[in-house]
């Protein structure tokens, strides 16, 4: 007993949920009085139990799980939007150069770093250099040379370090974390930066000592998917760059001016 | 890791076993469908952005069809008889010997050539809609049906589904 020839695919569109009402309503009707065509449809569901029963699809072998994501790290920091290839070159000068990995570490998952520099007889630093500084930090393996949430510890590691004491206001409460604070370099002077995050953003915060050389009211910026915010304060140059939106960079910038002076 | 492989991993990750499981019934070997499931993620990695928010799992089972035929290309000169039309077929009185064990099941899926085999699986053990198998395999949708149709009447066969379930308990 076979079914009609030309209801058949209706009757496994109806199997599969396929219909829309009047064409299920129509193929019923049909099956109802139809032996062939009902003994196809139940042979259809007779398939579908035993497939269900026999659990015939294959589970994903652990090391497969592994290998995904082994491959997807890596390749996911080869091409990741935020390391844009055309700076690695000015990056790996950075990393022949000692001079700025014999003083600082960057910090691995630093988003939001604060940089401060310290303008001797050159302008306030760069947004390239800036930025080359935050993405250094961004890169596996550049521990935080002190990892720690507490100002308290953050603030005193600097001492004998460099040659001022740079703020580490505690903006936790308002969604801003500190991770930690390192030495680094933004073209050849020494500064502090400081750590931040905003969910999975890091912000760099670079310290360093204004002078009379140095440039002042040097401009927030955007390149390159990454926003800087600039600011001074007493004898200090703050500089933030985050891959942060530039909104709630400038409340950033807001929020650590208040809470030093607080 | 950025944040757009952070979001990939979230969206298609989950689609792992159906990616693997798809593949493992294209190519009917294990280590062969782990190299195309890695590949297929690879490239839906690369092609993430041209993703357009439809349905991953789909999405993602084209990519891994595509990786396999790409596998077939490159090993076309090792095809045997064999591999095309399956195994000699088993007396009845094997089969009736054996229960209807996952391990069963899926040997006579195997069996299935391929046109019907992939139906069947993205129908039956992923559950995609005929538009979405359409979409996959490349073909109208009405070819999908009659497939899929012909692929039962075979399987059902086989695995003398109508004797097994006695007593019409569907």
């Amino acid at each position: 007993m076979s079914a009609c020839p030309d209801k058949l695919l209706l009757v496994h569109g109806l199997a599969d949920g396929e219909l829309d009402a009047s064409n299920a309503l129509a193929i019923e009707t049909h099956i109802a009085g139809c032996a062939g065509c009902r003994a196809e449809h139940e042979r259809i569901l007779a398939l579908r139990h035993t497939l269900a029963q026999a659990e015939a699809s294959y589970e994903a072998p652990p090391a497969l799980a592994r290998r995904l994501e082994t491959m997807l790290a890596r390749e996911g920091a080869a091409q990741a939007p935020d390391v844009p290839s055309r700076r690695a070159s000015a990056f790996a000068r950075h990393v022949l150069d000692a001079r700025w990995w014999t003083g600082a570490v960057a910090g691995l998952a630093a988003g939001l770093a604060v940089m401060v520099w310290l303008p001797k007889e050159a302008p306030a630093a760069g947004e390239d250099a800036i930025i080359n500084s935050h993405l250094r930090a961004l890169l596996p393996g550049h521990e935080l040379d002190v990892a720690a949430s507490d100002r308290h510890t953050v603030r005193p590691w600097f001492a004998g370090r460099i040659d001022f004491a740079p703020p580490a206001p505690d903006l936790s409460a308002d969604g801003f974390p500190l991770s930690g604070g390192r030495l680094d370099f933004i073209e050849d002077r020494k500064v502090a930066a400081l750590v931040y995050r905003r969910r999975l953003h890091v912000i760099n915060v670079f310290v360093s000592k204004a002078d009379a050389r140095s440039r002042p009211g040097a401009e927030d910026a955007s390149k390159d998917g990454y926003n800087i915010v600039r600011w001074r304060s007493g004898d200090l140059d703050f500089a933030a760059v985050s891959d942060l939106n530039s909104k709630e960079l400038a409340q950033f910038r807001t929020l650590f001016i208040q809470r030093t002076k607080g | 890791m950025s944040e757009r492989t952070r979001r990939f991993q979230a969206v298609m990750l989950p689609h792992m076993n159906a990616a693997y499981s798809f593949a493992r019934y294209l190519a009917r070997d294990p280590a062969a469908a782990e190299d195309i499931v890695q590949d297929a993620y690879l490239n839906a990695l690369r092609g993430f952005d041209g993703w357009r928010g439809d349905s991953a799992k789909a999405w993602l089972l084209t990519i891994v069809r595509n990786c396999y035929l790409a596998t077939l290309v490159a090993q076309r000169p090792d095809l045997t008889a064999e591999d095309v039309h399956g195994p000699a077929e088993d007396t009845p009185e094997d089969i009736l010997i054996r229960r209807h064990d996952a391990a069963l099941v899926r040997q006579e899926i195997d069996r299935l050539p391929e046109p019907f085999r992939e139906v069947l699986v993205l129908r039956e053990l992923e559950e995609l809609s005929y538009k979405e198998i359409a979409g996959i395999v490349q073909t109208p949708i009405g070819t999908v049906m009659s497939r899929l149709a012909r692929a039962r009447t075979m399987l059902g066969d086989r695995l003398k589904v109508m004797e097994q379930i006695a007593g019409g308990q569907v």
